[in-house]
């Protein structure tokens, strides 16, 4: 192994010796209540549905697709990338970079915060803190996927209906 | 706020479609800015996605772009086909910084940065780079509705002032100059390199309108029918003669007027030679980041703004004690760093990057100023060398900081030719494509470096990673890719971290003194407000800046409480945005009320930077609204700032120190 691969292993596993895992733990659960606090979206959310018009009738489900598809793409790497023996933080902090200013982008907000303690923990080359920090990513990945999903589904039925998708009204 | 999702529209700018407009041809723009031309460079599918839709809505003309070399190709098929471009920052292919001094030098069109990443440090890198704003993801409507004022904004400062030369009506000098000496096929004309618009300026139905409204009219609309102004492209032989020009001056007293008449082309205007200047400096100001104790020479080309910066390019030192302090150094590190930091000046880079440690090792370990250690060597190279040995005239993002340290310690005073060439060299390189890299420069510095890079790469791989180039050692383009990907680690992994910052990202330091320049993030649903308002409504809803490593705060350097300040900071603090809370403490807004606090590591120390005031700034204070930072910069209070930082950074040293 490269020198350097084994010295960043070194760092590694000397860290994790100070750092008490469970502490790791504590920090991300004390953030995993916040996230539950907060909403699963955002209003950066609603500012896609404004763009959404009868020029763009889809544009709102077009969007949040694409971010699906990348999204996944992004997870996909992070694991692969968290499992190396030696983590290249180089690599995955690009990743997380991207997944914060997508996420942030449609709105899911709690995916976006979830983030920026990943962002953290790569800074701090935290190997179990990262690990952590993409379970729970995924984790909210995978709720505001199924949110929205479902909400697709209630708009394509009451569309489907002949009726119209009702205005949201909501005091930001 | 109500919110009407079925109903769209009815965001973009008033008016009705854009009338026809060929690209290059007559200036007939009916519904200002609507069918401003964008272009949009992301690659991140879904924020280009999400943009492209926006800009849409505002009525621009949006073309769109996943890779920044396809942009640059496009601009460059196309060199009138678009009036702005808005970038990310990090991108794989090419660092949005990069495409950044690349439009500006050889297109010369305005670019809006934008990124997900607020941090203080790639905020100022964006201002320094020229950027006429940076804006924060997630971008709103709003932010984007008002871009059009930059291109506004950079025409009219290019166009004739009345002043002296000239008023319009009279149908002074330099428009009837400009007339005859405009051909159909620019490309022809050498000396004046003034492209054909000026036909359709001059001709278009509007002139006389124009003419007398020019006067400082500041309306909207003519103002925009004016922005098919004739735009110089400024040749490697134009960029030279400018350059002559202004040495023969002297830097400090080159004024427009004065060039413009040594130079003596024809159809060359004086606000062309103006705007051209200004960037000129900007290069020149960058290259020369010097560090107080080298003052003396670098001074000379800087203006008195800069020399506050001075101290803070050659930060080195200080990067090493980040980097010790995340516990990520081990100990033959700690001791290579003890003995860099005993040496070591009171200097903090500008952004906190490492990136001019390569340079400031030397300054550590012989620290003596007026010794032109380099300068000579590289001045005489320099000579010899042709002008376009600039590194494939590719300024890269990162460079310039990275230079700006190491250049503090390569010129010598008063070896202006050496920064000059450079900048000639730079504008050189613009006048084709990306310069073929096999330029036969001799590369002056290698001579030079080469002694100096086996102690970096011993010492710093990261570093030296960086410095290894040559090329890049003193000049403004360099290759930025050889940087990045060079690795010399033989010690720490946290420079490891470090180089991060280089290719694709900047991998934020948890210390990131870097420059504190107070950055304004500004919502579109808060109305803007002071930075120092901001500073505190911020401050007020923490408990304390957890990830505040480097702040005398946090005096236990112990690796667990460094890690856990996050645990106990979360629970007592209070959701707010953490990028704001990191980088700037600045409030945020509403979309994130929720912040995880336990994030951004020490970014925010720079919180403390009370003594900032904002400064309106170049990028004006204009309705940039929604997401768009402003960043003023106060120099000397930053300065200040700066200096205060690195006291706390040579106290967290010795605490760490001790305790490994």
């Amino acid at each position: 192994m490269e020198l350097v691969q084994m010295q960043k292993s070194l760092q590694d596993y000397t860290k994790s010796l100070f750092l008490d895992n469970l502490k790791v733990e504590e920090s991300v659960l004390g953030v995993i209540q916040k996230l539950e606090f907060m909403g699963v979206l955002d209003s950066q959310f609603l500012q896609l549905q404004q763009l959404q018009d009868e020029s763009n009738p889809h544009f709102v489900s077009q969007v949040v697709t694409l971010f699906f598809q990348d999204s996944d793409r992004i997870l996909n790497d992070l694991s692969l990338s968290l499992d190396q023996q030696v983590v290249d933080f180089k690599k995955v902090y690009p990743h997380v970079h991207q997944l914060k200013g997508s996420s942030s982008s449609i709105g899911a907000q709690r995916v976006k915060n979830a983030c920026v303690v990943f962002r953290s923990f790569c800074e701090q080359q935290n190997v179990e803190g990262c690990h952590r920090c993409l379970q729970q990513v995924k984790k909210e990945y995978y709720l505001v996927k199924n949110r929205l999903e479902t909400l697709f589904k209630l708009e394509q039925q009451i569309v489907a209906s002949g009726g119209m998708i009702p205005a949201m009204e909501l005091g930001f | 706020m109500m919110m009407n999702p079925s109903q769209g529209r009815g965001l973009g700018s008033g008016g009705g479609s854009s009338s026809g407009r060929n690209k290059g041809g007559e200036a007939v723009v009916e519904m200002f800015p609507s069918g401003l031309r964008v272009l949009v460079v992301d690659d991140d599918p879904t924020c280009l996605m999400i943009l492209e839709r926006m800009l849409r809505t505002c009525l621009y003309e949006v073309t769109k772009c996943n890779r920044a070399e396809m942009a640059l190709s496009l601009l460059r098929k196309n060199k009138h086909g678009f009036d702005i471009v808005i970038s990310d920052v990090h991108m794989p292919d090419m660092d949005g910084f990069k495409l950044l001094e690349h439009v500006g030098l050889e297109m010369d069109l305005p670019v809006i940065m934008m990124s997900a990443d607020d941090s203080k440090s790639v905020v100022l890198k964006g201002v320094t780079h020229g950027a006429v704003d940076y804006l924060i993801k997630p971008v709103r409507m709003e932010a984007l509705k008002n871009i059009w004022q930059h291109v506004v904004r950079k025409r009219r400062s290019e166009w004739s002032v009345p002043e002296h030369s000239g008023s319009i009506e009279e149908t002074g000098q330099h428009h009837q100059q400009r007339g005859p000496a405009v051909s159909e096929d620019a490309a022809d004309d050498n000396a004046s390199s003034v492209n054909n618009e000026g036909n359709n300026w001059r001709s278009s139905s509007n002139n006389s309108r124009k003419r007398k409204e020019e006067e400082g009219d500041e309306q909207g609309d003519e103002d925009a029918s004016n922005l098919k102004k004739p735009r110089v492209v400024w040749s490697v032989e134009l960029h030279q003669q400018f350059v002559a020009a202004v040495n023969q001056l002297g830097v400090e007293k080159a004024v427009p007027k004065k060039i413009l008449e040594l130079m003596n082309v024809p159809g060359l205007t004086r606000e062309n030679v103006a705007s051209h200047l200004q960037k000129y400096r900007i290069y020149l100001r960058r290259l020369g980041g010097v560090s107080q104790h080298q003052g003396n020479l670098n001074n000379s080309f800087m203006t008195g703004q800069d020399a506050s910066f001075g101290p803070l390019s050659s930060l080195n030192g200080f990067d090493l004690q980040a980097l010790a302090v995340t516990g990520q150094l081990p100990a033959q590190s700690l001791a290579q760093l003890q003995a860099a930091g005993l040496g070591r000046p009171a200097m903090v880079s500008k952004s906190g990057l490492p990136v001019s440690s390569v340079v400031d090792e030397r300054s550590i370990f012989s620290f003596d100023n007026s010794k032109p250690r380099f300068g000579d060597g590289i001045g005489g190279h320099q000579t010899q060398q042709p002008q376009m040995n600039l590194l494939h005239g590719v300024p890269t993002g990162m460079e310039p900081r990275q230079l700006a340290g190491l250049q503090q310690q390569l010129p010598v005073g008063g070896n202006r030719m050496s920064i000059q060439q450079q900048i000639a060299a730079v504008r050189a390189g613009h006048s084709g494509m990306l310069m073929p890299q096999q330029q036969p420069f001799p590369r002056g510095p290698p001579s030079i470096r080469q002694p100096m890079l086996p102690n970096r790469i011993t010492e710093r791989s990261g570093f030296s990673g960086r410095s290894s180039v040559p090329e890049s050692s003193r000049v403004l383009p360099t290759s930025y890719t050889n940087l990045a990907t060079q690795q010399h680690s033989s010690t720490s992994v946290a420079f490891n971290s470090f180089q991060q910052e280089l290719p694709v990202n900047s991998f934020p330091l948890p210390s990131a003194p870097g420059l504190s320049v107070p950055a304004q993030v500004r919502k579109p649903l808060s109305s803007s407000s002071s930075y120092q308002e901001e500073v505190n409504s911020s401050e007020a809803g923490f408990t304390a800046p957890s990830y505040d490593m480097f702040s005398n705060r946090h005096n236990d350097w112990d690796l667990r409480s460094i890690a856990f300040d996050s645990h106990q900071d979360a629970e007592s603090v209070a959701f707010s945005n953490s990028e704001a809370f990191s980088s700037s403490s600045m409030s945020r807004d509403n979309n994130n009320n929720a912040t995880v606090a336990a994030t951004d590591l020490g970014r925010n120390q720079q919180q403390t930077l009370s003594g900032m005031v904002p400064h309106h700034q170049v990028y004006g204070n204009g309705g940039g609204g929604g997401s768009s930072v402003r960043v003023k910069s106060e120099r000397d209070t930053a300065a200040m700032a700066f200096h205060e930082q690195y006291s706390n950074q040579e106290d967290l040293m010795s605490a760490l120190l001790k305790q490994v």
